[in-house]
């Protein structure tokens, strides 16, 4: 007998397994649907593909959605990486552990909480000040958010690094800048790049903060496919679903996969 | 390879520039924390100090706020005010939404964690080549777009859905059974949405599980049951709780779920809240919603982190 066995832990992880992919891969398949109803199958074809790329409104959902989280994404990692340095190869200052909360402040609140929060923000700025960044408003919005995300797995992947390595670069009169540039960077790189697939991930898919503070025009992928359920529904919809859900795999993979290579 | 440059003058002095470049260079480092904190502090904690003020504001008659103080929106979230007598009446309504958003909550929790504690602990015991393929298997619903998550569940619970198709297929049923918009719904969905947020904690502290101390439980005589309730599940504690929480209070304050299964009739403190800076246009009441939720969360962050803090002073 294995002393490590449960019994009946096996089907239950199957289960899960089969629960957390069923319904998804349902959906996927039925972008596939020849028919315009989303419930009955009747054969196979892409035009729901076609479709959905000539569509002009999927279109500027599509630009808007990359605009802010490429932004978003560029942006949080720049500030994540700083902060992780600024945070880890430090003496411990006063005023850390806070603002390693501030940092992590964006993965306490409820998103709903976030959401109206930077809505009345906003609502405020705008009317006391008449401060409008248009889209930019949402790209601040998901930089907050985003910077907690990039930041963990550079985080980890600085606290992992050999130290004797930037002690040597020290010892052999490297100033700190070349140290950083020479040494700690090209080392960080991995935990970067993750740390930006994580971010580019939770912005590209953000639903709930995007409903609340976007204005007129600024739909966003995630907007569109919310605006399309409350009309009689084709399988284009699955189909911009399903695209969202292969962006979603690939990034999570990459991310995931130089973060096994680092184990290694 | 010399003697000399391990002679202990050179050492020393090394020593000293390593300690003064490590000290120079990590007093400069500080600031680089600074761009992070400032975007998080102007537009991300500022919002939420925004939000208190506005909680103890007048709602103006088109959305937004006027700027007059008033407990109103607090008190509102209790009671009425009689338009005639200007009498207050208690008047359940919000806190029914969030007694039943809690016990979503409180099920979804404890659901995940009977389906997750097993799989995660199935996932720990593989060999380390097949555990990394569970761990991306569960790792990419995790970071899946839950809109669409919550969509193919719609789209399988529907009148028209698969479920009710195989079911009149197969003759078990004549008429459709209505699942969507239903309690039943929503709690199905937060279940399918949250339960990647507990098996992968619960699989990082399992993960960790020396199991010496199980096969000493065998050695002694324990059952596989006792090994379970007294040996493992006690040493997972911290994997536990972490799972719990990452499902609790996002379960708590979920918007999607409810908008999308509940369609806007059975409503959850998310769309409570949300209602209120749309259709309701009270956004001070809007704002004390919010605030109220958010003491719920910090008080179950509160027990985490006594918990967690006092584990570590027993070791």
């Amino acid at each position: 007998m294995d002393i490590k066995d449960q019994p009946g832990f096996r089907s239950v992880a199957i289960i899960c397994l089969l629960v957390l992919y069923v319904p998804v891969l349902i959906l996927m398949v039925f972008s596939f649907n020849s028919g315009s109803l989303v419930t009955h199958w009747e054969g196979v074809t892409l035009k729901w593909y076609g479709s959905a790329f000539l569509n002009e409104e999927f279109h500027s959902a599509a630009r808007n959605t990359l605009i802010i989280s490429v932004t978003a994404t560029i942006v949080s990692t720049i500030c994540a990486t700083l902060a992780a340095i600024g945070m880890t190869r430090v003496k411990p200052w006063r005023g850390l552990a806070a603002a390693f909360m501030v940092i992590n402040l964006p993965l306490m609140v409820p998103e709903i909480i976030t959401a109206v929060a930077t809505l009345s923000f906003f609502a405020l700025i705008a009317g006391a000040f008449g401060l409008n960044f248009g889209i930019g408003n949402l790209i601040f919005a998901h930089t907050v958010f985003c910077i907690p995300f990039a930041y963990m797995p550079i985080r980890a992947r600085l606290e992992d690094m050999d130290l004797t390595l930037e002690y040597a670069a020290a010892d052999l009169y490297a100033t700190p800048w070349n140290a950083f540039k020479r040494i700690t960077l090209p080392l960080l790189v991995p935990g970067i790049m993750s740390g930006a697939a994580l971010a580019f991930i939770v912005s590209f898919d953000d639903f709930t903060i995007t409903q609340l503070v976007a204005g007129p025009g600024q739909t966003t992928l995630p907007l569109y496919i919310w605006n399309q359920i409350r009309r009689p529904m084709t399988p284009e919809i699955n189909a911009i679903s399903t695209i969202l859900l292969l962006v979603s795999i690939l990034f999570v993979s990459v991310s995931f996969l130089i973060a096994r290579r680092r184990a290694k | 390879m010399t003697t000399a440059t391990l002679s202990p003058t050179t050492l020393s002095k090394a020593a000293t520039f390593e300690a003064q470049a490590v000290k120079t260079s990590a007093r400069r480092n500080r600031l680089l924390s600074l761009p992070a904190l400032i975007i998080i502090g102007i537009f991300g904690v500022l919002p939420l100090i925004i939000i208190c003020v506005y909680s103890f504001l007048v709602a103006a008659p088109y959305g937004g706020v006027q700027w007059q103080f008033s407990t109103d929106a607090y008190l509102n979230f209790l009671f009425q005010r009689d338009i005639f007598d200007d009498t207050l009446q208690f008047t359940p309504d919000f806190l029914i939404i969030y007694l039943r958003s809690f016990l979503f909550a409180v099920v979804t929790t404890v659901i995940c964690l009977l389906l997750g504690f097993p799989t995660a602990y199935f996932m720990a015991t593989r060999s380390p080549a097949q555990r990394n393929w569970w761990v991306l298997l569960i790792t990419i619903p995790f970071w899946s777009n839950l809109l669409v998550r919550t969509l193919a569940i719609m789209f399988i619970i529907r009148d028209e859905g698969l479920i009710n198709n195989a079911l009149l297929a197969l003759g078990v049923i004549d008429k459709p059974i209505t699942m969507l918009y239903t309690n039943f719904a929503i709690q199905l969905g937060l279940l399918y949405a949250f339960l990647p947020f507990m098996v992968l904690p619960l699989y990082s502290s399992l993960e960790k599980l020396d199991f010496r101390l199980v096969e000493a439980a065998y050695d002694l005589y324990a059952t596989r049951r006792q090994v379970l309730w007294r040996v493992i599940i006690p040493l997972s504690k911290p994997g536990i709780i972490a799972g719990c929480l990452l499902v609790f209070i996002p379960a708590l304050g979920a918007y999607v779920t409810p908008l999308i299964l509940g369609g806007g009739v059975h409503l959850m403190i998310g769309d409570l809240i949300a209602q209120q800076f749309g259709s309701g246009r009270n956004w001070p009441l809007g704002c004390a919603q919010a605030l109220i939720l958010m003491a719920a969360v910090l008080v179950a962050l509160f027990f985490y982190v006594r918990n967690t803090s006092g584990k570590m002073q027993h070791g």
